[in-house]
This record gives C-alpha cells, sequence and structure tokens, in this order.
C-alpha cells in the first residue's frame, strides 16, 4: 500500500511539483474513502428499490422503471468494486478547518434564499456579501462595508435598472 | 459542399451585435482564463441565465469565445507566475516560466499567441472541412446508433477524463439516474418525483450545471484558499524575432495537428492536447535537455495543441449531437435551452447557426491575437484582485442569475444544493463532469435505448448486427478492455522510470512531465513565493 510519504522522489523535486500541479492537499482517511463509495451504493440501492416499483415491464415492452433499474445496478455494483477496491485510492481529500468556512458559506446561502422572497433581495445580499469578505476572506471591516454596499448597487442597477427582471426587491 | 453557406456565415458574424457578443465572449474568456479557480465550464455554467435573453446565434457566439478565449488566457499567468489559469496550461509553465526568469516573458507569450491563433485557425479550417461529412454520415443513423454514441462518450468522458475511472462511471450513472426524475415520456408516469410538483416536469439543467460547476468550485477554492501569488515577472519586446518564429514553426504545425484530432476525440479535450504536444515536441527536438528551461517549442507547442482542440472539440457537439467534454455538454444545454437541439441535421437546418458560430471562431482568433498583447499589461494588474472579494461576487451571480431563469426560488434551492453536491464530489475524488454530461445524454440515450428495443423486438442482440452501432460497441468493449490496461502499463513503467508511486487517479503522463522537467533542470527555480499581503 503506498503512502503519501512514498511520493516524495526528491526534496527538490517535491518542492517544484507540489508548485506545478498545486493540488498537494491531505488526503482522507480509510472512513472517507468507505464512505465515498457506501454513499452511492445507498443511492443506487435505493433507486433500484423504487424503479421495481415504478414497473420494469418486458425488454419487448419496457416499463417506466426499467430503464432507471439498469442504472441503479451499474452504479450498485461500481460502488461495490469502489468499496472494496478503496483501500487503494487516494483521491479523496480530508476535511480541514477550511471545510468550515464552506459550511458557514452554505449557510449564508440558505439564509438568503429564505429571506429573500420576504425582504427583497438587497438586505440579504449585502449581508451575504459582508460575511463573505469580512469572515470568510479575512478582509478588514471598512473594506468589507465598502465593497458590500457597492457590490449590492452594483446588482441594483444591473438587475433592477438596466435588465428590469423582476427580483423581489425592497427599492 | 455548398459554399454559399460558409459565406452567409461570415455575413452573421458580421452583423454588429454577433461581433459585439463574440467580443464579449473572449474577453471574458480571457479574463477568467487569467485568474485562477474560475475556469471557463464554471463561467459558461454561471452565464447561462443571460443566454435567455439574447438571439441563440450570438449566444453561442459568446460562449464559445469564452472556451477559446480562456486557453489564451491561461498562458499569461502560467508564464508570468508560474500558476496555471487553466488545466491546458499547466505544461506551458515548465518553459514558459523559465524563459520569463531569463527576461524573456514576452517572447514566451508572443510565441504562445501566435501559436494559439495558428492551432485555432488550422482547427476551424478542419472543422469546416470535416463537419459536413460527419453530419452526412450520422443522416444515416438511427435510435440503436445513437444509443451507442452516447454510450461511447460518456464512457471516453468517463476514462479518459482526470480522476479514478470507477468514481467517473459512478458519477455518469447518478447523471443518467437525475435524467430520469420527472415525467416519462413513453407512459407518462411520474418517476422519482417523490409527489413534488416542482420536480414532475424534470430538474433543469441549469441548476445543476450552476451547482456543480459554478457553485462548487467556489466552494472548494474556498476550502482550498491557496493563493499564493509570485511578483509577475516583467514583459519586455513581446514580438517574437524572426529566428524564434521559425524555430517554433514546426512546434505549431504539430500542435495543430495534435490538437485537432485529440480535440475530437470525446474525454480528450485542450488538457490532454497540450500535455501530447508537449511530450511530442520533447521527443522530435534534437536538443531534449533545454525543455524545462526555456525552449520555445515547449511554449509553442502546448498552447497551438489547447486551442486547436478547443475548437475541434465543436465537431462532435454540432455533428452528432454529442458533446465530446463538460464545456460542450453546458453549451449543448445552452443551444437545448434556446430550442435548439444539435445533431446531423443542424448543417442544413440552422446553417446561419452552424456557420455563423464556426466562422466567428476565425474573428475571436483575431479578436484575441489583437488583444491580447496589448492587454497583458492589463490582465496581470487584474491578478491582483483578492479572491476573497471576487468569491461573494460570482456567488450572488451565481444565485440571483439561476433565479431569474424561472422566477423560481426553487432552482435557487437546487443550485445551493447541487453546489454542496459538487463540493463534496470534488472532496471525494469524483469528477462532476461525467456526471453533468450523462444528465444531458441521459433522456436521448433512454429514449434512443427504448426505441431500439422496439425496432428489435426486444432482442437486445440487435445493436451487434446493425453495423454502424456493432462497430461502436467494439470500440466500447475495446476502450473498457483496453485502456485501463494501458493506463496500468504506462502507471508501471512511470514509477519505474521515477522511482514513485502515483496515486489512482493521478495524471500518468501530468506527473512523468512534471517530474521531467524538475530533473533536467540541474538548478531548480528557487520558490520565490511571496504570501499575499493581507
Amino acid at each position: 500500500m503506498t503512502t503519501p510519504s512514498d511520493d516524495r522522489a526528491t526534496p527538490a523535486a517535491t518542492d517544484h511539483t507540489d508548485d506545478l500541479l498545486d493540488e498537494e492537499v491531505e488526503p482522507a482517511g480509510a472512513m472517507a474513502n468507505v464512505g465515498a463509495a457506501i454513499a452511492p451504493l445507498l443511492l443506487g440501492a435505493a433507486g433500484a428499490v423504487g424503479s421495481v416499483q415504478l414497473g420494469l415491464g418486458e425488454v419487448t415492452a419496457p416499463g417506466a422503471g426499467l430503464w432507471p433499474f439498469t442504472i441503479c445496478v451499474l452504479i450498485v455494483l461500481c460502488s461495490a468494486a469502489l468499496l472494496i477496491g478503496g483501500r487503494r485510492f487516494w483521491d479523496a481529500e480530508a476535511f480541514s478547518r477550511n471545510s468550515l468556512v464552506v459550511a458557514i458559506g452554505v449557510l449564508t446561502l440558505v439564509a438568503l434564499v429564505i429571506a429573500l422572497p420576504y425582504v427583497g433581495f438587497e438586505i440579504p445580499c449585502a449581508l451575504l456579501c459582508f460575511v463573505w469578505l469580512r469572515f470568510l476572506g479575512g478582509e478588514k471591516w471598512w473594506v468589507s462595508i465598502v465593497i458590500s454596499l457597492g457590490i449590492t448597487l452594483a446588482f441594483w442597477l444591473i438587475f433592477v435598472l438596466a435588465l428590469r427582471i423582476p427580483l423581489p426587491r425592497l427599492f | 459542399m455548398d459554399f454559399t453557406n460558409i459565406i452567409n456565415g461570415f455575413g452573421v458574424v458580421l452583423e454588429p451585435m454577433n461581433l459585439l457578443y463574440c467580443l464579449i465572449g473572449v474577453l471574458i474568456g480571457m479574463l477568467i482564463g487569467v485568474l485562477p479557480g474560475l475556469g471557463p465550464v464554471a463561467t459558461i455554467s454561471i452565464l447561462l441565465p443571460i443566454t435567455y435573453s439574447i438571439e441563440p446565434v450570438a449566444a453561442i457566439i459568446m460562449l464559445a469565445g469564452i472556451f477559446y478565449g480562456a486557453q489564451y488566457g491561461g498562458t499569461i499567468t502560467s508564464v508570468l507566475l508560474k500558476l496555471p489559469g487553466e488545466a491546458s496550461s499547466v505544461v506551458t509553465v515548465f518553459d514558459g516560466h523559465a524563459l520569463a526568469k531569463k527576461g524573456k516573458a514576452g517572447t514566451a507569450l508572443g510565441i504562445a499567441a501566435i501559436g494559439s491563433f495558428f492551432g485555432g485557425t488550422i482547427s476551424i479550417i478542419g472543422l469546416t472541412l470535416v463537419a459536413p461529412l460527419v453530419a452526412s454520415v450520422a443522416l444515416s443513423f438511427g435510435p440503436p446508433e445513437y444509443a451507442m454514441l452516447a454510450l461511447l462518450g460518456i464512457l471516453l468522458v468517463s476514462t479518459i477524463g482526470n480522476g479514478g475511472g470507477l468514481k467517473s462511471v459512478i458519477a455518469a450513472g447518478v447523471g443518467l439516474l437525475l435524467a430520469t426524475v420527472g415525467r416519462d415520456t413513453f407512459t407518462g408516469g411520474e418517476r422519482f418525483t417523490f409527489g413534488s410538483l416542482a420536480l414532475a416536469d424534470g430538474i433543469d439543467f441549469v441548476p445543476i450545471a450552476m451547482g456543480l460547476f459554478g457553485l462548487g468550485e467556489i466552494f472548494y477554492n474556498l476550502d482550498a484558499r491557496r493563493n499564493k501569488l509570485d511578483t509577475p515577472a516583467k514583459i519586455a519586446n513581446i514580438w517574437p524575432s524572426r529566428a524564434e518564429l521559425k524555430e517554433s514553426s514546426g512546434a505549431f504545425g504539430r500542435g495543430s495537428v495534435i490538437g485537432f484530432f485529440l480535440g475530437i476525440l470525446p474525454g480528450g479535450g485542450a488538457t490532454l492536447a497540450s500535455l501530447v504536444a508537449y511530450a511530442a515536441e520533447k521527443r522530435v527536438s534534437r536538443t531534449p535537455e533545454r525543455f524545462g528551461r526555456g525552449a520555445l517549442q515547449g511554449v509553442a507547442g502546448p498552447e497551438t495543441a489547447n486551442n486547436a482542440a478547443a475548437t475541434s472539440s465543436f465537431i462532435p457537439l454540432l455533428t452528432l449531437g454529442i458533446p465530446a467534454n463538460a464545456t460542450m455538454a453546458i453549451i449543448f444545454g445552452a443551444l437545448l435551452l434556446q430550442g435548439i437541439v444539435p445533431g446531423p441535421t443542424l448543417i442544413t437546418d440552422e446553417p446561419e447557426l452552424f456557420w455563423g458560430v464556426v466562422n466567428s471562431m476565425y474573428i475571436g482568433n483575431i479578436l484575441l491575437l489583437i488583444l491580447s498583447i496589448p492587454l497583458v499589461g492589463v490582465f496581470v494588474k487584474i491578478l491582483r484582485i483578492r479572491a476573497a472579494i471576487l468569491a461573494p461576487i460570482t456567488v450572488l451571480i451565481t444565485l440571483l442569475g439561476v433565479y431569474t431563469v424561472r422566477n423560481s426560488i426553487f432552482d435557487m434551492v437546487l443550485v445551493i444544493v447541487f453546489g454542496l453536491v459538487g463540493y463534496l464530489m470534488k472532496k471525494f475524488g469524483f469528477e462532476p463532469g461525467p456526471l453533468v454530461l450523462a444528465f444531458v445524454l441521459g433522456s436521448l440515450m433512454e429514449t434512443a435505448v427504448r426505441q431500439s428495443l422496439r425496432i428489435f423486438g426486444g432482442d437486445v442482440t440487435g445493436f451487434v448486427t446493425r453495423p454502424i452501432s456493432g462497430t461502436i460497441i467494439g470500440v466500447i468493449v475495446l476502450l473498457v478492455v483496453a485502456i485501463p490496461i494501458a493506463k496500468v502499463m504506462l502507471r508501471k513503467r512511470a514509477e519505474k522510470k521515477f522511482g514513485v508511486h502515483l496515486k489512482p487517479g493521478e495524471s500518468v503522463l501530468g506527473v512523468a512531465l512534471a517530474k521531467e522537467a524538475t530533473t533536467d533542470d540541474t538548478a531548480p527555480v528557487s520558490t520565490t513565493t511571496e504570501g499575499e499581503k493581507r
């Protein structure tokens, strides 16, 4: 079995290739790799059950479920192969503190979508920009505030004034 | 061949609006090519909503411009910052940046721009000659041929593309499954809608593409945060000398041919073409030891090839209706949104669109050649814009953009869901490309398979006995057996040669080239990375 450190040929060469390929990220552990195989396996299995319920029909007169059933069998087979051979796969990346940043990012998007129909796009838009700039991007306070307002104004000008798109809005 | 249509195509391109969209397209393309992170696929996905409000011809001209414009832009950062803006410009780093270190950044960029122009133009001429032939052959294709062709396309993208083959096939399977959501066209029954009215018409292509490619990529970059930048090398005298042009001329020619053919191949595309062209240049060179230390051919070959490939990858899309790579899948989707189904009849049914788009590439390439040289300075300044500022802007364009398509909050939710899926896929080593491609081809393939089964009266062997579909099956079998074996052999050889173990999914060619470039380098370039000041 290979370990990540085996990849390093000579220190000098590694420095260089790291920079070139720019993809040297901490690989994920065995659990993550198993999970990466189990998730599609479950999806395939669930899809196969659903397909059978839709009715497979005959080869001469295929039912609505025959095609999805075939695909699901393929997904299940490939996932099973991945699960068995998964120990050799090293392309999954470990989650880091930065992954938390992604989670916060997703939450801000969800918040925007929830708020949009009620308060229009301007305030959520500016808030989202601010959070991304200040907390996710590490920009300075005043920079974040100015840019957030600027971006929101630009969006208002483009979407509302120029393109006349019926976005839910305050103004 | 009917030349009047080709000439009329020029008339279409020269309409002021179309010229404008061509210019906008190549400018955006160059811009995002320069900016590392957001690639052409992500950008084209994010801009899909805009294509609704403009004419089909103008829309596709613009999207095509983004695609080949990005090939030009990616070079700039490769040469100046040792930071490939695009995957297809990774090999340009080896010699391009070495040239920049010698104070010849301008020459490298000039050669790359001329090579790109040359490769692009040769490829358009090839496209003009080959496409009508392919289309006329494809006119005799029936459902069985299309089913097998779609299968071949998906398999090629899954096996040749990045990432592990197995994971790519799974991703493609999920794409096919997602395509079945909604009303079944044959029986009228609803499939996998879970009683949701919003899903009854199926999942729209736009939120899937925008989520997986657009948001997914933004999330992934947010996680990776690898924005350390060198100070750009100084650029002087961008025009290559006559001797330098002569030195590169062979590479221009070889790069064009390699790029053209690899571009047609599904799953090939610009990245593979640039890698193969680099390897070819090194092989034919009388002074291979100069590669990695600033050989002009090492820039000319791959840069010519990636542009040639970007152009020729339009052939399978416009003549067969089978997208050859992820970018083409998005453009396929954009055409469908406009009510145009790409296929063998496109040339005769929509000559304006076909020849308009093809001929726009001549204009686009000329624009790029003219623009790329004076604008290099501007683009270097743009590089100073921090990723932290670009991220919220792209996120908002994506979210508000998808809303404008159908004024649907549900689509916004879908984009976020698929954005998260795209991020997780990348984290776990699954490529979103095969998924989107399979999704786009899904309903076409299902219809073709079911029609075929009716034609054959349920006899599956019909696929094999029909000459054309049988041949395609032969190719598929060869592919499923031959490519994995070839990969294992290449891997073994590379591991033996360089004394390293390769991770599965790691590109053998890419790693081999990187290692060769570095081992040839007697004095490794010192990594003068200046952390970006915040």
